[in-house]
């Protein structure tokens, strides 16, 4: 038994090495993942100096003979480094998307199998609820819950996780639904395994390879999100260096040629999300090949 | 079909009762007194006492929230505390922008992505497939209000082809009729106006358009390949029939029922769109109405939103199940 699953992890390894987008995605996320660990020692500058300087405020990167030598991209209004800015925010961004994607999988998946296993009127509650979450664009739904609960990063990772959750209970619902018609649930409960027992040991493990998929690419979805929120200026507070919001204190000053402090945390919100997706269309494949689309 | 669409207008219901109450709980769950969260900040004791009594928040939450509902049927969502005028009215005045900007985006991104994806899969693996293919990736993984700030920037700013904000030229007078910018400058016959809001129509439309049409671009293509493998077309082909007439004629019609779902599920992503489109480009609409109520915590104002959205994104679903059963017979024995 053991040496078979041994197997079938290896089996699974070379399958994700093949897939060459997926490997891709993954070297672009484990960049991303490096800058925000290491930010401490790659930033060229501090990211939240304070008080100002509004000396070297917008002041073009290396590409330039007026910019500044240590701030290779630039600075923004405030005259702070953008690069450092940028690395910081990976920090940010990064851990939105963990934390709200792991808000959405611990009570999605409790509400999942819940409906999934119990079904009857409990599944029906629960899936009306869906339905109704359904009903409001994500990012307008999370617009709703910041209203109510408070603006802040803190406040947005946990708007986000409650918009997430009606999809992530849906997907675990639906495997929970196939699984437990497999044989070998019947035995478990035939020799008088506890609910609880054969969700823990044997429900919950089998449906494992969508909550996989279906996180990393919601984690992008989170990601972008959070950045559309700390955009609006409803997420991420000043001076937090945040991609989203970065953008929204520097796109004015476009009109005045700056364009970068407008452009570079721009791109890494699109690389993150970029590899993130190739990452989850990847894992889709080697994990689930049935979800293709 | 009668029996099916009947069905699906009374599950409707407690969708839409649902999303009501959680427009009226916004008020309640927000901190403070409610009477004075919808008076506003620097509202007299006498106003508030009025609004207390008007929408009776000293009696029990039910029938506060059969008050509430049965104004809010009527048309009355109390008035905006920024404006003191009808949130109704606010909202009816900014939909007309907002459903412009949507309905040309959707239109922009439904032909260029159901193109795109049907010639990348009867191309497949060509350089043309692979070059569709990866704008697509991109155009997914973009956040649409940054990819909003570089069509600005290169189309309005350096190049200066394009205006970067707002609805139409300030100094180009149109009479309003229906509310409609395109509509009402055709009505009037005023070509002026007609070629200025179509200026300011495009930039916000191509950005608010990439995102579905990058998706329908990806399904259609994995759709058609799939239609494409399957024995009636091998069939055709083996009757020979050109590619052409296989493709344009049998393929595309088979290929295209599950392009029409993900159209109508990515209508919430365009109105989730709308709102940062319009905020990037100072559009008149709902969204950046809805930005601003939020930001000033105009709490009638984001009830009125949030309800006019679910209930928009509730109607485009009923009509994309409706169209979906027109073309796929099958969904009867279903």
């Amino acid at each position: 038994m053991e040496r078979k699953r041994e197997t079938k992890t290896g089996e699974l390894v070379r399958r994700f090495r093949y897939n060459k987008s997926a490997v891709f995605g993954l070297i672009i996320i484990l960049m991303f993942v490096l800058c925000a660990i290491l930010a401490n020692y790659i930033a060229p500058n501090n990211p939240t100096p304070s008080p100002p300087e509004l000396a070297r405020s917008l002041k073009p990167g290396l590409w330039s003979e007026d910019g500044i030598k240590e701030m290779p991209l630039g600075t923004d209004a405030l005259g702070r480094c953008v690069l450092s800015r940028i690395l910081y925010g990976a920090r940010v961004s990064l851990s939105v998307g963990f934390i709200a994607v792991g808000i959405a999988l611990l009570l999605g998946i409790t509400f999942g199998v819940i409906a999934g296993y119990y079904g009857g009127w409990v599944d029906s509650v629960i899936m009306r609820i869906v339905d109704i979450m359904f009903a409001f664009p994500a990012l307008l739904l999370a617009i709703v819950i910041v209203t109510v609960i408070g603006q802040g990063l803190d406040k947005a990772m946990i708007a986000l996780g409650i918009v997430y959750t009606p999809q992530m209970a849906r997907i675990i619902r639906s495997s929970v639904l196939y699984i437990k018609e497999m044989e070998y649930i019947e035995v478990q409960k035939a020799i008088g395994s506890s609910n609880w027992r054969v969700i823990l040991r044997h429900v919950l493990p089998n449906s494992i390879a969508p909550v996989i998929v279906y996180g990393t690419l919601m984690m992008a979805t989170a990601i972008l999100d959070c950045a559309a929120l700390g955009f609006l200026g409803l997420g991420a507070q000043p001076p937090t260096p945040e991609w989203g919001a970065m953008l929204s204190k520097s796109y004015t000053y476009i009109v005045s040629g700056a364009w970068w402090a407008a452009t570079f945390p721009g791109v890494a919100i699109l690389f993150s999300v970029l590899g993130l997706n190739l990452l989850g269309d990847g894992l889709r494949d080697v994990l689930d090949p049935r979800l293709k689309t | 079909m009668k029996w099916y669409i009947t069905k699906r207008l009374l599950m409707l219901i407690p969708v839409l009762l649902g999303t009501s109450i959680i427009a009226f709980s916004l008020i309640h769950l927000a901190p403070g007194d409610p009477a004075r969260t919808m008076a506003g900040e620097h509202a007299s004791q006498q106003v508030i006492n009025a609004i207390r009594e008007k929408y009776g928040l000293d009696k029990p939450l039910y029938i506060q929230y059969g008050i509430w509902l049965n104004r809010a049927l009527h048309g009355d969502m109390g008035r905006s505390i920024v404006s003191n005028e009808y949130v109704t009215r606010e909202i009816l005045d900014r939909f007309p922008n907002t459903f412009e900007l949507t309905l040309f985006s959707m239109i922009l991104a439904i032909i260029i992505g159901t193109i795109a994806g049907i010639i990348s899969a009867s191309k497949q693996y060509s350089i043309l497939d692979y070059t569709f293919m990866g704008i697509a990736l991109f155009g997914v993984s973009m956040p649409v209000f940054w990819l909003g700030i570089m069509l600005m920037m290169i189309f309005g700013v350096f190049l200066r082809w394009l205006p970067i904000s707002g609805r139409i030229d300030i100094l180009i007078p149109l009479q309003r009729v229906t509310g409609f910018y395109l509509l009402d400058s055709i009505i009037t016959g005023n070509f002026t106006a007609l070629i200025s809001t179509l200026r300011y129509l495009i930039l916000p439309s191509i950005a608010l358009a990439t995102i579905p049409m990058a998706t329908i671009a990806r399904v259609s293509r994995s759709s058609m390949l799939e239609v494409l493998r399957q024995d009636f077309i091998r069939t055709e082909r083996a009757k020979g029939l050109s590619e052409r007439a296989v493709i344009y004629k049998h393929a595309v019609r088979n290929a295209m029922i599950p392009v029409i779902t993900v159209i109508g599920l990515n209508f919430g992503l365009l109105l989730a769109g709308a709102i940062l489109t319009e905020t990037v480009f100072a559009w008149p609409g709902i969204g950046r109405y809805v930005v601003s109520a939020v930001r000033m915590r105009d709490y009638p104002a984001v009830q009125g939103c949030v309800l006019f959205f679910a209930f928009m994104f509730v109607i485009v679903n009923l009509i994309t199940d409706i169209i979906y059963i027109y073309i796929d017979p099958r969904i009867h024995y279903k």
